[in-house]
């Protein structure tokens, strides 16, 4: 193998004019982190409402859930992704069309709304899950109770499905993390897609997809890390 | 919203889309689907094999290529690839590797990880007393292996690996990354083209919706005749 290693590629500055090498990769894991907590605020409360759709008594609320779910889960991401960011403004009214075009940092808004939406219908089907384990007699209880539906899952079903669906949630956070890696498409500046960069720039290939590679297993384990954690201070004590 | 769409160009260009597009796609997800099975497969048994070294190995493989994002793996092996080709014969400089035999490679090893793990889980939901009965006949571990456990363990796992493999189909589409021209890849290349972005994308989705329907709805169909009842 005739390949020059480089280590201190790092060090050196970038073509851009602001920072090293190091800085840039950086930067694209600050966009990487902001991009998947974004969407993933917008995945958790949609996934958690069409999650509880697909679970009420109206075979309405169901349908709408189950139709979510099945458009969103059955369209590749990299399609998903085109369809916001170049299909979206053309179809929109007008003015309402060049406004999401002259955005500032458009491919962020785009990714974070894309993966918010994807991620939605794979939380949804994690809560579904969490509220068919519990026993039916909870919901019982509840109505027994003189409790409204909604008062039944604020107070008995959710607070119990949440804890349940814990580490399936925690690896679909992870898989939103890494997904934000398809949004380098739409021209997202996030880490593989500085990386990639990076390689075109400096010609370094392996450095720098071993640098991206390190970044993302750190971030990994500090998630594990995070969930196993909130994992600990949420389990009601006496319980398994 | 509509007024200005031209499904005209959908309708000619059907030939290249499905011809080369489609075709691409269906046999990148066929090869690498089999392939990551089999890969997979002997992962989940080295992980499950208990020999320190190996399943340190095996663990280790999987639990990285789960951590990482697909692109940043199709990217790796592109460039990986004809390094490892230039050391494994011995030439001087990397070798060229086609793009589609990279994207073959790299597909094929991070699907592994994932179907390693549903194998693994297939392995593991097999009796104990299987394969105490197995050693009882006088079984060695191939044997156990290939004639009790793992026919049992892909069926069980059937419906799982199927579902991964839509996942698959779905992944394939990542290739555009490397320019390839898979379905995407070609609907993308008729859109800037002729500059018809809207319909060409919309048809694209429309198409990997209804493939991806249908082969769920038949794993579906398929879960309920195979499940043993036990």
């Amino acid at each position: 193998m005739n390949y020059t290693w480089n280590w201190g590629i790092f060090l050196e500055p970038s073509p851009e004019g602001t920072g090293t090498y190091a800085d840039m990769l950086l930067s694209g894991l600050s966009w990487t982190i902001a991009t998947a907590l974004s969407s993933w605020v917008i995945a958790f409360c949609l996934g958690s409402l069409i999650g509880v759709l697909r679970t009420l008594p109206s075979k309405a609320a169901r349908a709408v859930g189950t139709a979510y779910v099945e458009l969103f889960r059955n369209v590749p991401l990299l399609v998903q992704m085109f369809l916001w960011y170049f299909v979206l403004p053309e179809v929109l009214p007008g003015s309402l069309g060049s406004w999401i075009k002259q955005l500032p940092n458009a491919p962020f808004y785009t990714a974070v709304a894309c993966l918010g939406f994807f991620t939605a219908s794979r939380v949804a089907e994690q809560v579904r899950a969490g509220i068919e384990s519990l026993p039916r007699g909870q919901r019982m209880a509840g109505t027994a109770m003189g409790f409204t539906v909604a008062q039944t899952y604020r107070y008995v079903l959710l607070p119990n499905a949440y804890r349940i669906i814990l580490p399936p949630l925690t690896s679909e956070f992870l898989n939103n993390l890494k997904n934000t890696s398809v949004a380098l498409t739409i021209g997202l500046l996030e880490l593989t897609g500085r990386a990639r960069s990076m390689q075109e720039f400096s010609f370094q290939v392996f450095e720098a997809f071993t640098a991206a590679t390190i970044l993302y297993v750190l971030v990994n384990l500090v998630v594990i890390a995070a969930a196993t954690l909130i994992e600990r201070r949420v389990a009601v004590p006496g319980q398994r | 919203m509509f007024q200005n769409f031209d499904f005209g160009v959908v309708a000619s260009s059907l030939p290249y889309l499905f011809g080369q597009g489609m075709v691409f796609t269906l046999t990148l997800t066929a090869l690498a689907a089999t392939g990551g099975v089999v890969f997979g497969t002997l992962l989940a048994m080295m992980r499950l094999s208990g020999v320190p070294g190996l399943w340190h190995a095996a663990k280790l493989y999987v639990e990285l290529m789960r951590s990482l994002p697909l692109v940043l793996v199709i990217f790796w092996f592109y460039f990986l690839v004809p390094y490892i080709g230039a050391w494994m014969t011995g030439s001087p400089n990397p070798i060229q590797v086609g793009a589609f035999t990279s994207a073959l490679i790299t597909f094929t090893l991070f699907e592994a990880a994932y179907f390693a793990e549903i194998m693994r889980a297939g392995i593991q939901s097999i009796p104990k007393g299987q394969t105490a009965a197995a050693q009882a006949l006088g079984m060695g571990y191939a044997q156990t292996m290939r004639l009790v456990v793992l026919p049992q363990a892909f069926r069980n796992m059937l419906p799982l690996l199927l579902t991964q493999t839509i996942v698959l189909f779905q992944d394939t589409s990542l290739v555009y990354v490397l320019s390839l021209t898979d379905f995407l890849g070609a609907a993308s290349k008729v859109a800037q083209r002729d500059g018809r972005l809207v319909e060409m994308y919309l048809f694209a989705a429309l198409v990997y919706f209804a493939v991806c329907l249908a082969a769920s709805f038949l794993v579906r169909r398929l879960q309920a005749r195979v499940a043993i009842i036990r």
